[in-house]
């Protein structure tokens, strides 16, 4: 039979379907050793609670997973392919030798109760890495348990409100300024505490005369981002640490930009009380698209009552062990340690830069960031003439007067091969366009970074259009984000 | 420093197109005093072949060669199928940001929309999220939104729940106004209807229960779920081990599910990272904290996905959003979902019918020498064994033949004496559990006539 001639548009890669749409009863991917016990009666042991129908789940052969996911992975961008300019995410290579060791049996195989005994190599990852934080941020006292910033945020301050009430001194407000991530006052919140915003001044800065008057002792701490989203060193810090003292305020600060301080400079140096570190950002450790992340949380002595428990420590026989007495500490904020295998990952990154590398790294982190800025200064307006540390932010100022903002400019870059820089934070640059290179970047890819930042400011003058309905060339065009949450197809169903 | 792309002619060149004579002048705005002017004191700079070197040696301290366990209580040892690893080894899902820009990340984002699914079809619920860090963050986050969907603060709470998942609930819980009221345990390990029954008041914001329950136990989560919704209250159930769903019923009575997955296909990597996930009803979903992906088509019409209802979070919503999460899982979602792929239906079936059966055989010679408690309730792979001896002790000279004994649980329910919960898998050999077993007996013949030890030296 003759098939009408079909002309080939896609390859059949793009057009990969839902894995339940491939599957069909009787095809499997899977085989089981035989039981060696005998087998059992499941409607005797479970009655009521016996399971007749696992639902749509799919039914497919080996390959055709591999093929699947493998086609999926095509549709993603990746550090791998190309530079990630993404502000305040930190897309920084993720050594492969990370993802060996932590794959190593034993480590990988290791169960979270088994006796410490037999743990003392996980132990001594866990020593090794807080040891190396704490010279690295300069603070004395650390847990490694919280999963990821958020909730290394939420560790934070609920050490912050023990440390007051200890005082008899329960504070109701946490300050935060107008240029902080989002997590930030969730968190307050999550922790009960009223926000109170900070506004910042014409430099992009804590403005410290208006910490000055809204300081009191209502305040339990200040969450400050240093360098701040802007990418801004806030230079007055010692300033801002003296005000927040001298009303017994704590200083806190998040840590997700600290990939432009190590080596140079330490938190614990310039008055900070206590401060998470993101090892998904600083410390190399993959993104995975969305997590898992780690929150390490490192802080000064007078805080180390409250840590979560456990602890590591070394027993008097010399072995390592955890400590679970802690009656002053704020209680568990995980299950079990923390997301060990990012430990390994961070310690192994440690480990592969040593002091020399970790100070040229941020330095190549604050280089590379100079050198866009250098490059798109005058084609994009920059709100805040300020130096800048790891990131640059632009707005879309000159852009908007033919009608295209920061999100298109984003989606276009896409079509020149890289993925979109932050979009519209922090909130206090209106359009803004938020730029990190980070250390990883040749100066190959950053000037074609830069040449088709120019590129693109050409074709919003000749024809925004083209921008405005960008990108063109991914297997999908922009998708209808209103449409997915007016009416949420969360799951898919088999038809009809 | 090989993992940084920059001759020095790149940065000098880099340099003057700056403007500046030197990368310190980029440094400039961190005041002077604060600088730091020395190495910092972490270990040298190390070849590749040393940082393998020194972390297979801490593998080694970590029990690389003690390959039976028995060993479970929230982290599950079950077979990896090996395209797991292949698959999330590719740089493009190991390497990639959130999903925020669709367009460059539908992978991601249709493979969360898979996990979602299949959560939502396991737990019989009708949506699930994107994931949370872990089964204990995602039952206290559950039980927050029950909080809010219910608008009552006060929470019951089974004591066979996990006990650190009870701790972790009871941080979050103590900074938001939040009372709880934990139940005991009746004679067959499971929640008493009675005391239930009792503790539900108008203030009840829900019920938390695991099913299996911490000592492998089956709750009435029906009969639980009949209790709660009679007072307005709604019930949370939590599952540590997922495997369990290919052969229990869900808990289809239940208004959130809060999963630990780590059993699909994420390692056991000393406690973490592991594989949270909230499903519920559709009607709550808005309460729900996490990522969701939804989908969507683009300009042209073609099915696509994106991150949606995004006004829940925190980097929308800030101090209002319903929670304070920003990452997800995504990496450890992606092993659970091709887990769940190669098992799929039957499979997964077949997996769990497995671990019943090495379960029943294992408790059932454990019986003939020492007492398994709590038998009067249906069970799926974990049981509770009372020895005579602190288990302990015969833990420790079963490590000395390579076996990873019971959790002893004095430390979480000193009540039980000398009781551990054991745990067997699909990868718990015949041979292991009769070796086992042997210790068991030996130690239950031995115990009367042999001089008391020191449990607290040996156990260490």
């Amino acid at each position: 039979m003759k098939h009408p001639t079909r002309k080939a548009t896609r390859h059949v890669n793009q057009n990969e379907g839902l894995v339940f749409e491939k599957s069909s009863p009787g095809k499997t991917a899977w085989k089981l050793p035989p039981l060696d016990v005998p087998e059992v009666d499941t409607e005797r042991l479970l009655g009521a609670s016996r399971r007749t129908d696992l639902g749509n789940l799919p039914e497919v052969s080996e390959i055709e997973i591999i093929r699947h996911f493998t086609r999926l992975s095509t549709w993603n961008y990746a550090i791998d392919l190309g530079m990630y300019p993404l502000g305040s995410c930190t897309m920084k290579y993720n050594p492969r030798v990370n993802e060996v060791v932590s794959r190593l049996e034993g480590l990988a195989n290791g169960h979270p109760y088994q006796p410490e005994k037999v743990s003392q190599g996980a132990l001594r990852i866990l020593k090794t890495l807080s040891e190396c934080l704490l010279e690295i941020t300069g603070m004395e006292a650390i847990t490694l348990q919280p999963a990821a910033g958020a909730q290394g945020e939420l560790t934070g301050l609920l050490m912050v409100r023990a440390h007051h009430q200890t005082k008899g001194d329960p504070r109701k407000k946490i300050l935060i300024p107008d240029s902080a991530h989002g997590t930030n006052p969730a968190t307050a919140a999550t922790v009960g505490y009223a926000v109170e915003n900070l506004k910042s001044n014409a430099q992009g800065m804590v403005d410290v005369a208006a910490l000055s008057a809204q300081m009191n002792e209502e305040v339990a701490a200040l969450m400050l981002t240093n360098p701040n989203t802007l990418g801004i060193f806030e230079q007055e810090i010692h300033k801002i640490a003296d005000i927040m003292h001298a009303k017994g305020g704590l200083l806190y600060m998040d840590g997700a930009n600290m990939n432009a301080l190590v080596g140079k400079v330490r938190p614990g140096d310039f008055g900070v009380d206590l401060m998470h570190l993101n090892l998904h950002k600083t410390f190399s450790t993959p993104h995975g698209g969305g997590g898992p992340g780690s929150g390490p949380v490192a802080v000064k002595q007078f805080l180390e009552p409250f840590l979560p428990r456990p602890v590591v420590i070394t027993q008097p026989d010399g072995t390592l062990g955890f400590d679970y007495d802690r009656p002053r500490s704020v209680g568990r904020v995980r299950a079990f340690y923390g997301n060990f295998g990012m430990f390994v990952r961070a310690l192994a990154y440690i480990f592969a830069n040593g002091p020399d590398g970790l100070r040229q790294t941020t330095e190549d982190a604050v280089l590379n960031a100079n050198y866009i800025r250098k490059g798109l200064e005058g084609t994009y307006d920059l709100p805040y003439p300020t130096p800048s540390m790891h990131e640059v932010v632009f707005s879309d100022k000159l852009q908007a007067k033919q009608g295209v903002r920061t999100m298109d400019i984003a989606k276009r870059l896409i079509d020149y091969g890289f993925h979109p820089y932050t979009t519209a934070f922090p909130l206090i640059v209106p359009g803004a366009l938020m730029i990190e290179p980070s250390e990883s970047e040749s100066k190959e890819e950053l000037d074609l970074f830069i040449e088709a930042m120019r590129s693109i400011t050409e074709e919003v003058e000749e024809d925004p259009e083209m921008v405005l309905s960008a990108p063109h060339t991914t297997r999908v065009s922009r998708l209808d984000e209103v449409a997915a949450a007016r009416n949420p197809v969360l799951r898919w169903k088999p038809q009809g | 420093m090989r993992y940084l792309p920059k001759s020095p002619a790149d940065r000098r060149a880099m340099l003057n197109s700056i403007g500046v004579r030197s990368i310190d002048d980029l440094f400039a705005p961190i005041p002077a005093e604060y600088r730091l002017n020395r190495d910092l004191k972490v270990p040298r700079q190390m070849a590749e072949a040393e940082i393998v070197d020194w972390f297979r040696e801490r593998a080694r301290e970590t029990g690389a060669d003690h390959p039976a366990t028995f060993l479970g209580a929230g982290a599950y040892y079950h077979y990896r199928p090996v395209i797991i690893d292949a698959l999330i080894s590719r740089g493009e899902f190991l390497t990639a940001y959130t999903p925020y820009q669709a367009e460059v990340s539908q992978g991601t984002l249709q493979a969360i929309f898979e996990f979602q699914t299949m959560i939502s079809e396991l737990t019989g619920m009708e949506v699930a999220n994107a994931s949370m860090y872990d089964g204990s963050t995602a039952a206290t986050e559950a039980v927050m939104m029950a909080a809010r969907l219910s608008r009552r603060r006060s929470v019951v709470v089974a004591r066979t729940v996990h006990p650190e998942y009870r701790e972790v609930l009871s941080t979050y819980a103590a900074h938001q106004d939040m009372p709880l009221v934990t139940l005991p345990y009746g004679e067959s390990g499971r929640l008493d209807l009675k005391d239930l029954e009792r503790a539900i008041t108008e203030e009840t914001a829900c019920v938390l229960v695991q099913s299996p329950n911490f000592f492998g136990t089956i709750e009435d989560v029906a009969a639980v779920a009949e209790l709660a919704h009679r007072k307005g209250a709604l019930l949370v159930v939590a599952i540590a081990e997922a495997v369990s769903l290919g052969i229990l019923e869900p808990p289809r009575q239940a208004d959130i599910v809060a999963l630990e997955a780590q059993s699909f296909g994420v390692p056991l990597g000393f406690g973490g990272p592991y594989c949270g996930v909230i499903a519920t009803r559709m009607q709550y979903v808005r309460q729900m904290p996490g990522r969701l992906v939804g989908q969507t088509t683009d300009r042209k019409g073609k099915r696509g996905f994106v991150l949606t209802l995004a006004t829940r979070e925190q980097h929308i919503r800030r101090e209002k959003a319903t929670s304070n999460i920003c990452t997800n899982q995504a990496l450890m979602a992606l092993m659970a979902t091709i887990f769940m792929t190669v098992y799929g239906k039957a499979g997964l079936e077949e997996l769990a019918k497995q671990n019943l059966a090495k379960a029943a055989y294992a408790a059932e010679q454990c019986g003939k020498h020492a007492k398994v408690l709590f038998s009067a309730a249906p069970r799926f792979h974990e049981f509770v064994v009372q020895t005579s001896e602190d288990p302990r002790a015969i833990n420790n000279r079963m490590l000395g033949h390579k076996i990873v004994g019971g959790l002893p649980l004095k430390k979480f329910y000193p009540e039980l004496g000398n009781a551990a919960l054991w745990c067997c898998t699909e990868m718990t050999t015949r041979t292991a559990i009769d070796t086992a077993v042997g210790f068991i007996a030996e130690s239950e013949r031995s115990v009367k006539s042999a001089p008391e030890t020191d449990a607290e030296e040996v156990a260490r």
